[in-house]
């Protein structure tokens, strides 16, 4: 068992108060301005938000073996995840705790041990320190476990989905993520042995605030104008208005489509309700992609009666699970928005491919998963440029001092429109902005509470 | 779906409507294509045969700069492959998430798009200059087949900043008539594995 340490509260600055009054900055129908351009904010959200709450960290597949790594982030903490050679997924503080240099610059490989390259004091897998040059300098024992890597205090998984936390109150994962977890449950039993592997990625950078990714990740309103250009290329020949995303044109609160609101942060946006239900349904929605008449025609021939729920594995899922702070999964792929600055973030879009069980043999697992990852690749291509494009506008609309709020009060107030649900849940239809009021008041929660944190350390 | 019938002996599909050309044995080949080829045993020293596919390079890049698409495509096979992987080393295709990978049909898709005025990442559009360099050529163990090593530099003018995307390009040409095509370009960016702002014009 490794031994804990506390977080306190960080030094105090000089006339240093609590930042702001958090009621005021977020509102029932509006956000202000600030909660996207204030560096201060952004500052606590990185120890409120990413390290308050259970936040994504990597999937599992991305380190299969023993001793594998990756570096990420937890905010703007520098992580190397490991799997130790017990097999334990740690999410050790890429940082030599000698002089604080980062010890692993490379984004994967499989190592038992991280040397620093300042000064060579050398960890294991495991965060211990393994040995020093010289140690015959030191009056101090090196024993110490404060001289071990720090660790994120608690890493837990959920189906591959590794997340970590520092906070000690926080629920265990699969509680805190409650019912959005039968929908991630959906999104994977779809996939032979209910499984995916994450396989390389679309990634963007973005001059704008994170939560700007996070506010469109269920947002239904914004889809017939900002991907304007993709609806019309899905639908560019004559006789097609069907295709993609096209169900968004015309009135989508009418249609059988809606969000919920599952609670900490998370909601989903279900389309499947719009789908015909049969084996190839989602294969239908399809518009063009590289490949697909040729194998659909194989599949056909080889697959017979088959082919179609064979097809429909390499169709969208249309449904986006959003897991605050900083997961979507969305289609097949698995988002991630990670923080750089107040105005700068990430938008990462790995890939997902399916195994092969036993049930489909190893061609058709080939084949499915070339046409999956053409199918990927359309969105992220011509539709996620155009969103960036607008948040990257919508921060600079933001640096109008003057004109101070967000709204976020589409479907408010309007009678039997928003449904509290018997378990908690909140549902509405397609277009409503109930997800983002939502989950900012889980945001605000966050920044108004100190949480209990912690750090681990090697005993 | 609405996908135009299985093609006959007699009727050809149209590569611009439906995709029947890329397959797994189209990904196998292409993959063999764009390994190993750089081979100096394999170099075409002779300095006509290595000027014609340098004013190939060229033409290709001035036309992209001039927006004209059309002509652009001209230069490609019908059934042509675009594609810039996500990693350094171009990984197979059927399993690895590429930054593009394009058949005729997306490779219209793409310009469509543009074209559509609705494309905010490219409102107001991208103005480029693109240099290219370093130009070698190496024959294959097919006579009517070359492939091309290049180095390219884009600079890009897009809201209001100047930026750099750089790497190099492997273009697969075949004899056509008295002239090349182009049966598959291989764009591999230096930073194709890191996040990169508004990608969206065409490489």
């Amino acid at each position: 068992m490794t031994a804990l340490e506390k977080v306190g509260a960080p030094p105090t600055r000089l006339g240093g108060t609590a930042l702001y009054d958090w009621d005021c900055l977020v509102q029932e129908d509006r956000a202000h301005r600030l909660v996207y351009t204030d560096p201060a904010i952004f500052e606590a959200e990185m120890t409120q938000i990413f390290g308050g709450t259970w936040t994504y960290l990597a999937h599992e597949s991305e380190i299969p073996n023993a001793n594998d790594f990756i570096t990420r982030r937890l905010g703007l903490r520098p992580l190397i995840i490991v799997r130790d050679a017990e097999g334990k997924i740690r999410a050790l503080y890429n940082r030599c705790t000698h002089r604080g240099t980062t010890l692993c610059r490379f984004d994967k490989g499989n190592s038992k041990s991280f040397q620093c390259p300042y000064h060579g004091w050398n960890f294991l897998n495991t965060g211990r320190l393994r040995g020093v040059p010289w140690p015959e300098g030191y009056a101090a024992d090196l024993r110490d476990p404060k001289y071990n890597l720090a660790q994120v205090a608690r890493v837990e998984s959920y189906r591959g989905f590794v997340f970590g936390t520092l906070n000690l109150d926080a629920l265990p994962l699969t509680e805190h993520l409650g019912p959005i977890a039968t929908v991630i449950d959906e999104w994977l039993d779809r996939n032979p042995g209910g499984e995916v592997v994450v396989c390389e990625a679309n990634r963007f950078r973005f001059k704008a605030n994170w939560k700007l990714a996070y506010d469109n990740s269920c947002d239904g309103y914004h889809v017939a104008y900002s991907h304007r250009s993709l609806l019309e290329t899905e639908n560019r020949f004559a006789g097609e208005n069907a295709k993609g995303m096209a169900y968004y044109r015309n009135s989508p609160d009418t249609q059988a489509m809606y969000m919920r609101y599952t609670g900490h942060g998370n909601h989903y946006k279900d389309r499947r309700p719009n789908l015909e239900k049969r084996p190839g349904g989602l294969w239908a929605l399809e518009s063009a992609h590289p490949g697909m008449e040729h194998y659909e025609a194989e599949f056909i021939e080889r697959y017979g009666e088959r082919a179609f729920s064979l097809l429909d594995l390499a169709g969208s899922e249309p449904v986006n699970i959003n897991v605050f702070p900083n997961l979507s999964l969305l289609g097949n792929h698995i988002q991630v928005f990670e923080p750089v600055s107040v105005d700068e973030t990430n938008a990462v879009w790995y890939g997902t491919m399916i195994v092969d069980d036993g049930s489909i043999g190893a061609d058709g697992v080939r084949d499915i998963n070339a046409l999956r990852m053409r199918t990927q690749e359309g969105f992220p291509n011509f539709g996620e440029v155009d969103d960036i494009a607008n948040f990257e506008q919508i921060q600079r609309g933001l640096m109008a001092v003057e004109d101070e709020w967000v709204y976020m009060h589409r479907g408010l107030g309007i009678p039997d429109r928003v449904k509290t649900n018997v378990d908690g849940t909140i549902t509405a239809p397609a277009t409503d902005e109930a997800f983002m009021r939502e989950h900012f008041k889980e945001w605000k929660r966050l920044m108004q509470t100190r949480a209990n944190l912690a750090i681990r350390r090697e005993p | 779906m609405n996908a135009p019938k299985a093609p006959t002996p007699s009727q050809p599909p149209d590569p611009s409507r439906s995709s029947y050309y890329i397959s797994d044995a189209l990904y196998g080949e292409l993959i063999a294509g764009f390994t190993d080829w750089q081979d100096d045993t394999r170099a075409v020293t002779d300095v006509g045969a290595r000027d014609e596919f340098r004013r190939l390079i060229e033409r290709e890049a001035r036309l992209l700069d001039q927006f004209r698409y059309d002509d652009w495509l001209a230069m490609y096979l019908p059934e042509c492959v675009y594609w810039a992987p996500s990693t350094p080393n171009a990984g197979d295709p059927r399993r690895e998430i590429a930054v593009m990978f394009d058949d005729r049909r997306r490779l219209e898709d793409r310009i469509y798009r543009i074209n559509t005025g609705f494309a905010w990442s490219q409102a107001p559009q991208s103005r480029t200059v693109r240099l290219v360099t370093n130009v070698e050529v190496f024959a294959t163990a097919t006579s009517n087949v070359r492939m091309l090593r290049s180095n390219f530099l884009i600079s890009e003018f897009w809201d209001k900043e100047t930026r750099m995307l750089t790497g190099w390009a492997g273009h697969r040409v075949v004899r056509s008539g008295d002239g090349w095509k182009i049966a598959a370009k291989q764009i591999n960016l230096l930073e194709c594995y890191q996040a990169i702002r508004n990608l969206s014009i065409i490489l």
